[in-house]
């Protein structure tokens, strides 16, 4: 009969249309921004900057090694070195940066910086909610405003700072390790 | 009589068509009576049109409403993907092929990895072989699905099975989202493996998505496959005959509704295809019904495919051992990498010379060859027709431009 497959399909609909009322996987809308999803661990946004301890200036990790500035496809992140250097996790003496740019407007979320820094210093952060009226200096961050915690790491993605922080432990328990027998030698001098 | 212009030059010389050949049909017709003169009108259609599905223009030429000849323009979203990706080290192009066809990046990322791997001889680990199989057939489910939807949305069904489809796509992309952290840009494949393992839970989440997901099918068939006004608009319109397809190197979808088992899975069994069982689904009359029907069978075999992936999937590493990210550089050489794109075959082809950055990238891009016929399959229907003509060939613009 001519009909009976669109009759058809709209039993469907009224089914879809009925069950949002009963049931919720066919009501699915989220009434943003009453209502927020719940984050994914491993999303992503851009990247921002961890320190370590209470004062981001000395905290930060960044040894301005300028891999990630190499790395980043679009090639928006921008590094001067700093000409004096700052002891790092383990009490070896780094460079650090002086100027630590991203241009968010050009990033494109890659995660590559991420993934080539040696230091664990730069991570993706996961604030969406980053409009402003300003297209060009509002979204050029700086060190300061890139710079974040590592409480606030460990808060996002607490699986992988879980994971960073043990590495990071461990490399800083091998590192007091081989100082002691150092500092041992060098307070007795080994001259006759 | 005087009131009408004489247009039997302008049809010709006025649109400077005279010279493609095709000229001879466009000069304007006379009625038996000879007492009106139709124009033939040249429209626009884009880019920004709803209907193009991005930034596509298309040149028609209408008789009346009947397409006499059909132009399309493209570009409007050149990158310069190709030659970025001779500027930059090899892993910085993983994340714009990204960026190519934005609904299927994890096949475009699998793509790309597969070439370079064959380029520098890396082995992929097993686990990573199954991740890659389970996220590709993935993202088929859901182009597919939507690729439906928005047919019918060009076909006037506003809204609604196109909401159907973007609904089931959202659980797929929190399923990704949850894997690689981005829903659409995955960038998740490296040369030799994947970047992370599989979050806690992943598979679980996974096996309920497609667990679920035949019910959502059931329903789209229901709701679609006898619908009188889907078969009216499509059946027998924009037929692609298998010699026309098979010599403008059709591939995927529309390559097999024509009639031809021809699908990389099966001929090249590349990554581990060759473990699983599914078959190929295949279309006779080459029209847009065929590949819509096509498209949803696909559905099917996919989500056989991944049952058995989840089923199979073992321990073990996700990455070449051998595989480096930073200072990559495969020995000189060359490589041509393609696998079975949602919509067709997805090549890249790179030569290295030994250094950082490949010496000459290219992408074969399925929208893009696909679209090529574009004309051929318009002709002589109306221009409601080039719609759903044209979303039938399922292009993405960031493909076809790169
Ligand atoms: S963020 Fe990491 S890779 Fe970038 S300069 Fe700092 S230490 Fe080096
Ligand atoms: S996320 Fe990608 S684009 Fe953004 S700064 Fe890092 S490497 Fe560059």
């Amino acid at each position: 009969m001519l009909g009976e497959g669109i009759i058809k399909g709209m039993g469907e609909t009224a089914r879809n249309f009925f069950g949002s009322y009963v049931k919720e996987d066919r009501l699915t809308t989220v009434q943003y921004p009453e209502e927020r999803l719940p984050q994914k661990e491993a999303a992503r946004n851009f990247p921002f900057l961890v320190y370590d301890g209470k004062d981001w200036d000395k905290g930060l990790r960044c040894v301005a090694c300028q891999i990630c500035e190499k790395e980043c496809p679009p090639q928006c992140i921008y590094i001067v070195k700093d000409a004096t250097k700052k002891p790092d996790h383990i009490g070896k003496m780094q460079f650090q940066a002086k100027v630590f740019d991203i241009d968010i407007s050009v990033c494109m979320s890659c995660q590559i910086c991420v993934e080539v820094c040696p230091f664990e210093a730069i991570k993706m952060d996961v604030e969406y909610e980053l409009s402003t009226g300003d297209r060009f200096g509002q979204l050029l961050l700086h060190k300061d405003q890139l710079a974040k915690s590592n409480d606030y790491y460990r808060k996002i993605h607490p699986t992988e700072a879980a994971e960073v922080d043990a590495r990071m432990g461990a490399e800083k328990a091998k590192a007091e390790a081989k100082a002691k027998p150092a500092a041992a030698t060098s307070a007795t001098p080994s001259k006759p | 009589m005087s009131a009408i212009p004489d247009t039997s030059e302008r049809g010709v010389a006025g649109a400077g068509l005279s010279s493609t050949g095709r000229g001879h049909e466009l000069r304007h017709k006379e009625t038996a009576n000879g007492d009106f003169a139709g124009d033939l009108l040249e429209v626009s259609m884009g880019p920004q049109h709803p209907s193009t599905h991005g930034v596509f223009r298309m040149d028609v030429t209408l008789d009346g409403e009947r397409v006499v000849r059909l132009k399309p323009v493209f570009g409007y979203l050149h990158r310069n993907h190709e030659k970025i990706g001779e500027n930059t080290a090899y892993l910085a192009s993983m994340p714009y092929t990204d960026r190519l066809d934005y609904f299927c990046s994890l096949t475009n990322n699998w793509a790309y990895a597969l070439t370079v791997e064959k380029l520098a001889g890396l082995q992929v680990p097993e686990r990573a072989e199954y991740i890659r199989v389970i996220t590709a057939e993935l993202t088929r489910l859901q182009n597919h699905a939507c690729l439906g939807g928005f047919l019918l949305q060009d076909m006037g069904a506003s809204g609604t099975p196109l909401m159907y489809a973007f609904r089931e796509r959202e659980r797929i992309l929190d399923l990704f989202e949850s894997l690689t952290g981005a829903r659409m840009m995955c960038n998740y494949m490296r040369f030799g493996g994947c970047r992370c393992d599989l979050p806690a839970g992943w598979l679980e989440q996974t096996r309920q998505v497609v667990d679920e997901f035949p019910r959502f099918l059931d329903e789209f068939e229901a709701l679609l496959n006898e619908n009188e006004i889907l078969m009216s608009r499509t059946q027998g319109v924009g037929v692609v005959p298998r010699e026309l397809a098979i010599n403008a190197s059709i591939t995927g979808p529309m390559l097999r509704a024509a009639g031809v088992n021809y699908d990389i899975r099966k001929v090249d069994k590349y990554g581990i295809y060759d473990r699983f069982s599914f078959r190929v689904p295949l279309g006779e009359h080459g029209d847009i019904y065929d590949r819509y029907m096509v498209r949803v069978l696909e559905m099917r075999e996919s989500l056989k495919i991944l049952n058995q992936a989840l089923r199979d999937i073992p321990e073990g590493p996700i990455v070449d051992p051998k595989a480096r990210l930073r200072g990559f550089k495969p020995k000189p050489g060359e490589a041509y990498g393609r696998i079975e794109a949602p919509k067709g075959e997805l090549g890249f082809y790179v030569i290295s010379d030994g250094s950082t950055n490949p010496y000459r990238y290219r992408v074969r891009p399925p929208s893009f060859i696909n679209l090529t016929i574009l004309e051929d399959m318009c002709l002589g229907h109306e221009v409601a027709d080039v719609v759903i003509i044209l979303g039938s060939v399922d292009i993405v613009l960031g493909e076809v431009d790169r």
